[in-house]
């Protein structure tokens, strides 16, 4: 099979149970290799435990995961270095400044040539005049750009990103948006994006995927699903399927 | 462009010296930016030996038992500290990076817990060599206790007692992976179990008998016993750092099954993204 056929994901019947609650309840989907792809829920839809068992952080109570070709459950470390994550809630240490933050991930994902490679990202990103500042101390903002170089220091082939600009201004927001549509297309990379905002992900995103309740209830483009509900945005949309609201047509 | 133009061999198979190097540089960034880190690797090594070298020094004006007896209690506390530093530092190098809100971007990279835990090790060595060296001259030059001249003795003191620190840390990080930081406190007071039980500052034979059996299961009690044998007989007791060479095999062994263990927990019961308390 050639490996642009091969999905980038590849999720099949995956289930995550706590006790009697079922987080993520039978979920299946594949992400294709270059797409950006929207995971849209309300709060515990699913989609944090769905990405956390992509990178496979949280272990799957049945159902199989692959990544870029692998089966996450048995070969994680194939992978791992052809991809990367970012989270607003999950920090770079504070103390080290932000070109010791670099170094140190960018030898953990056996990039070559890092110095040359942190300067070209904080060329891309904006960040030259603050590599050499504690991470602790830059703004919301600037964290983002710094946790989004971590991101990139391995020109990842696939990004996991959850609610990628959270807390951030809409000058800022737009500005990172950009950033991943360019390395997107530059890099032919894969994205697969947790978010709540709707208009980052109608943007974004040619392919949406709705959660509610551990369930899948919807895909489709963000402009099948605004016309297939009858409704003018994707928020409208997400309140239909988070109100249980059927749909129209 | 394929990403393995920029990245080396991921060395998916073994171990990477790579990614070892990478935890021991970031925390050698994190000590080298905070003083008060580094200053707290010697104060407490340092503030421990001046109070128990003045007793000694108050034990050295009697005769008999109590002056021998007072002549091993520098060298006790010095082998206290390597088993009790050695463990926190492995646990503290661990806890910074849930201090820091870092294990999610940890754990998403190619390190392997294997790799994690080497660097850890690493650290602990180094946080130890920093606290240890400056205590151990102090004791030379103002209390007349030289340490190092116990050359190869030292060298067996030393390995057993790492070993069982880097035991104990293993435990401390796993519990804390599997229960988030509401375990923290672990790191700091589970090693002073072994203060009595490991008869520190007292033969074995001190102990009631059920005692004697739960302190001759621990491998630093081979090795006080060792520095008493030394101190007060002159005599290297090679079988007594055997034998607790081979417990801290088993319990090295054991501590990581259980670490390995707790880390599958973790990723079962999603703990691993919520570490907080």
């Amino acid at each position: 099979m050639p490996e642009t056929a091969v999905p980038a994901i590849r999720v099949v019947d995956l289930v995550k149970a706590y006790g009697r609650v079922r987080a993520v309840d039978g979920v299946s989907f594949e992400v294709a290799a270059g797409a950006i792809t929207g995971l849209l829920g309300g709060n515990g839809a699913g989609k944090t435990t769905t990405i956390a068992m992509i990178m496979g952080l949280i272990l799957p109570t049945s159902g199989r995961i692959e990544v870029l070709g692998r089966d996450i459950a048995t070969a994680r470390h194939e992978v791992l270095h052809r991809m990367n994550f970012e989270s607003p809630y999950i920090d770079m240490p504070h103390r080290l400044t932000v070109r010791q933050n670099l170094k140190v991930f960018g030898m953990l994902y056996g990039v070559l040539e890092i110095e040359a490679r942190i300067a070209a990202l904080a060329a891309d990103l904006d960040l030259e005049a603050l590599l050499d500042r504690e991470t602790g101390r830059l703004s919301a903002g600037q964290k983002t750009r710094v946790s989004l170089a971590k991101a990139l220091i391995n020109s990842p082939e696939l990004l996991l990103l959850d609610e990628p600009t959270a807390s951030l201004d809409p000058d800022t927001a737009d500005w990172i948006r950009t950033r991943l549509e360019t390395y997107c297309r530059e890099r032919g990379a894969t994205i697969l994006l947790a978010s709540h905002n709707m208009p980052e992900v109608e943007r974004l995103c040619g392919d949406v995927i709705m959660m509610k309740g551990g369930r899948i209830v919807d895909q489709g483009s963000p402009a099948g699903l605004v016309s297939r509900y009858g409704r003018d945005t994707l928020e409208d949309v997400f309140l239909d399927v988070a109100r249980g609201r059927a749909v129209e047509s | 462009m394929t990403s393995q133009h920029l990245l080396r061999d991921p060395a998916t198979a073994g171990a990477s010296m790579r990614r070892i190097s990478a935890m021991v540089l970031r925390y050698w960034f994190l000590l080298r930016s905070s003083w008060p880190r580094l200053v707290e690797l010697i104060y407490w090594p340092a503030v421990q030996m001046i109070t128990w070298g003045f007793l000694q020094m108050s034990f050295a004006g009697h005769e008999g038992a109590l002056a021998r007896a007072g002549a091993t209690f520098i060298g006790a506390v010095l082998l206290w500290d390597i088993l009790f530093r050695g463990q926190i530092g492995f646990s503290v190098s661990f806890l910074e990076e849930m201090w820091a809100r870092n294990m999610g971007n940890l754990m998403m990279s190619p390190l392997k817990p294997g790799e994690f835990i080497a660097a850890l090790m690493t650290m602990s060595i180094v946080r130890l060599i920093i606290g240890f060296v400056p205590v151990s001259l102090l004791a030379m030059f103002y209390f007349g206790f030289n340490l190092w001249s116990l050359g190869l003795a030292l060298a067996a003191f030393f390995g057993n007692l790492i070993f069982t620190s880097w035991s104990i840390g293993l435990v401390v990080s796993g519990l804390v992976l599997r229960n988030g930081l509401g375990a923290e406190n672990l790191a700091w007071s589970l090693t002073f179990l072994l203060l009595p039980l490991s008869c520190v500052y007292y033969p074995v034979e001190t102990l009631p008998g059920w005692l004697q059996s739960i302190a001759l299961m621990l491998p630093p009690t081979y090795v006080f016993e060792g520095l008493r044998a030394l101190v007060l007989d002159g005599v290297f007791r090679a079988d007594l750092m055997l034998k607790a060479a081979g417990l801290n095999v088993l319990l090295f062994s054991a501590a990581l099954v259980a670490f390995f263990a707790l880390f599958a927990s973790a990723r079962r019961t999603g703990s691993l993204l919520q570490l907080g308390e």
